[in-house]
């Protein structure tokens, strides 16, 4: 009989990663199986890793970790065609120990996190590809690889295979998408001097910036485009929920390139040298669509089970937390030597009376309200540009009558009670 | 049977860039893996294993991190693996390095008797295909080049028999054992290699040997000291320009192209 381990973790994503880590780290025999060529090979992220919930992990990472830059500023832009509103902060706060977040390139990024679990004791097996988990009277007890002899036991199994857990599925934890439970996400790593990102984002040496792009980044559809900096690479990426792109008959890959020559967004790639394209599916059905997280010797983790706040773009970080929860529930249940769904349960618990299912439930209806009213994107952003560019103009008009000419115009356009009830209901959601 | 493969890390020169300006290799450029030549020493070693018994044990030279070359040797079917890392052995051409190498084996020899020694071809970063041979003439055993298969081996009679591949046709050579084969790649595929090797190759702690450990070495062979080759140029070869499109209707093509190969017939046939 092949060998039994304490656990396996499907995925060196930061899920299983993070948990395979703690496991490790409390003595558990720990088995990481990835299926590519080395952790991150194939991973895609617009690239914000938060410090706290890594932090939790490895204090003081940073000094460390293959990180681009520390963000230092943020910037929100509502574009129009030829126009853009923006807003933002900028703090040197950011650039200081203990840092706020930083860009990263995951490809990277995954391979250092891998090898600290690997210093803590897991084994990480790359290019094996697990093709089932082995059910036995209604228990999970090990899984089925690609490979000869393929089959490794283990008491607890961790699905941290990601957005499309076909693992998860097979068990019936979860069904097949919906299209308005996935955004299709493309994105482009530019390589360009730093130099020039420097003077063209206005940072200095180890600053970073972030600008998140709504409106006509995805021609008003349901989704968000971002362009983030690197050390000498920006990445520049856009998505909508797949039910968008198909009503809207876009083609992602069009729609990138559509960004990337915007006029608004176009002088920052210029000279640029595209050195990666990728494209990924980010789970975006939030509360309602987290599946079951707990069974018979296994549980779910990170995008596996769902966990991502589309709207302030939070995934890593929930996949780390919840990698580690899961791993202290296994930590608790082998002190009684009990795996049953109830006893790792305690994951579901730590789960559910966390900041992630709290967030997510906080934002419960907002991506469908949004994608049911399409108002918000498509005709408020122009809105806010044609209302700024008749506010900053200087034409000889008071601004008293400014004001209320752009009052005017925006409850002319969509009519005073839809606009309050657009305001209210848009409240609501993200109350 | 005890049988010593002799791995190498090196860049994968599929992606690596060279530096326009110095004409160098940009090592950063490309990520580190086992010289796909030796991979297949791996394997046949691992092959003649399942045959006769025995033990299959690499031998690589590089920096620390080159362990990585000895783990996947272990995926591929090695049982254990000795590094010899050192700064002295630093900036080593082929005859610094065969002769580390072989003092390594030396080493080797007297835990247990060495019966057989495969190396690849030769290393895809610098193609020169000299250690293999040169290891061989150090420890005083024949070499046998290009090898494309193994067709027997007795280790009772301490004897081998190997196809060599030879521009147009192969050659069939007895040997006494302990010899060394370097191998070609047509010697076998590398299969998908099994859960359990995987797993005692991700747990698996090459051993590493500094010079202090390989006993009496005449230091002045080591590294760039023992290294007389100069490295007089280098250069990423021109691409192939020219050409010629074949057009028109596609049985004129056809023609055409009969034509132009018929025409061109020694480009394609090696003279008897
Ligand atoms: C374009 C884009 C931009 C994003 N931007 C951000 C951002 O800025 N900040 C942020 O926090 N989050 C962002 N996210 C979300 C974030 O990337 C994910 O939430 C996070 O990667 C989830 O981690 P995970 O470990 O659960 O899954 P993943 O990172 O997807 O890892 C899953 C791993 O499992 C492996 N695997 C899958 N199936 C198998 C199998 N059967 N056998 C073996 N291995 C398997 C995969 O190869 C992979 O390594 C973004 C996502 C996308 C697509």
């Amino acid at each position: 009989m092949s060998e039994k381990f304490d656990v396996i973790v499907v995925g060196a994503g930061p899920a299983g990663t993070s948990c395979a880590f703690v496991c490790a780290k409390n003595g558990l025999n720990v088995l990481l199986i990835e299926r590519g060529e080395y952790p991150g090979s194939k991973n895609v992220m617009g690239g914000v890793l938060y410090r706290k919930q890594m932090e939790e992990l490895i204090p003081e990472f940073w000094k460390e970790a293959p990180l681009e830059r520390p963000v230092i500023e943020q910037r929100f832009w509502m574009m129009d065609k030829e126009s853009v509103v923006q807003f933002g902060y900028k703090g040197l706060e950011w650039g200081q120990e203990p840092y706020n977040n930083f860009t990263v390139l995951r490809a990277q990024f995954d391979q250092w996190f891998a090898r600290k679990a690997v210093e803590t004791g897991a084994l990480l097996i790359n290019e094996t590809v697990v093709t089932e988990c082995i059910v036995e009277n209604g228990k999970v007890i090990g899984v089925r690889t690609d490979r000869p002899d393929g089959e490794v036991y283990a008491d607890v199994v961790v699905l941290a295979d990601g957005v499309n857990s076909l693992l998860g599925k097979q068990l019936g934890f979860h069904k097949e998408f919906r299209p308005d439970e996935v955004a299709l996400t493309v994105m482009e790593v530019v390589n360009l001097p730093k130099e020039k990102i420097n003077d063209r984002f206005n940072l200095e040496e180890n600053q970073g910036c972030t600008v998140e792009i709504f409106g006509d980044s995805t021609k008003g559809n349901l989704g968000t485009a971002f362009l983030y900096t690197n050390k000498d690479s920006l990445n520049i990426g856009v998505g909508t929920t797949l039910s968008s792109m198909i009503k809207a008959k876009l083609k992602p890959y069009d729609l990138l390139d559509y960004l990337k020559t915007h006029p608004m967004v176009k002088p920052y790639l210029e000279g640029g040298e595209s050195a990666e394209y990728l494209a990924h599916l980010i789970p975006e059905g939030g509360y309602r669509s987290v599946p079951k997280v707990a069974g018979n010797g296994v549980v779910v983790v990170g995008d596996a089970a769902q966990l991502v706040n589309a709207i302030h773009r939070e995934g890593s970080n929930m996949a780390m937390s919840s990698g580690k929860m899961a791993a202290e529930a296994i930590i608790e249940a082998k002190k009684d030597d009990n795996y049953s769904e109830a006893s790792l349960n305690r994951y579901k618990d730590a789960l559910y009376g966390s900041f992630i299912m709290k967030d997510l439930e906080k934002y419960k209806d907002a991506a469908h309200i949004f994608e049911k009213h399409p108002q918000y994107l498509r005709d408020y952003v122009p809105m806010m540009n044609r209302a700024a560019s008749k506010f900053f103009t200087v034409d000889g008009t008071s601004k008293r009558e400014k004001q209320k000419e752009v009052l005017k115009s925006v409850t002319d356009e969509r009519g005073t009670f839809k606009v309050l009830k657009d305001i209210y209901r848009a409240w609501k959601a993200v109350k | 049977m005890h049988i010593v493969v002799c791995v190498k890390q090196v860049p994968d020169t599929k992606i690596i860039k060279i530096n326009p300006k110095t004409n160098t290799l940009d090592r950063r450029s490309a990520p580190a893996i086992l010289n796909p030549y030796d991979a297949h020493a791996v394997q046949e070693a691992a092959r003649i294993k399942s045959r006769t018994g025995g033990t299959v044990t690499v031998l690589s030279m590089g920096p620390p991190q080159a362990v990585a070359v000895i783990k996947k040797s272990v995926e591929i079917g090695a049982d254990r693996g000795y590094l010899i890392s050192d700064r002295a052995f630093a900036g080593a051409d082929t005859l610094a390095t065969s002769y580390a190498l072989s003092k390594a084996l030396e080493k080797i020899e007297q835990e247990s008797p060495v019966d057989l020694v495969i190396c690849g071809k030769h290393a895809i970063d610098g193609d020169t295909g000299q250690v293999g041979p040169g290891i061989a003439r150090r420890i005083d055993i024949p070499p046998i080049t290009n090898v494309i298969e193994v067709s027997k081996i007795n280790s009772d009679e301490k004897k081998i028999v190997v196809k060599r591949k030879q521009l147009n046709g192969y050659e069939l050579i007895e040997s006494q054992i302990p010899c060394l084969l370097t191998v070609e790649k047509e010697i076998n595929d590398i299969g998908y290699s099994p859960m359990p090797n995987m797993i005692k190759a991700a747990r698996y702690e090459p051993v590493i040997w500094s010079v202090a450990d390989l006993g009496e070495v005449d230091r002045a062979q080591l590294g760039l000291k023992g290294s007389p080759t100069i490295v007089g140029k280098m250069f990423s070869p021109p691409r192939p320009e020219g050409g010629k499109k074949i057009e028109g209707e596609p049985t004129e093509q056809i023609k055409e192209l009969m034509k132009l190969l018929e025409e061109k017939i020694d480009l394609f046939c090696f003279k008897a």
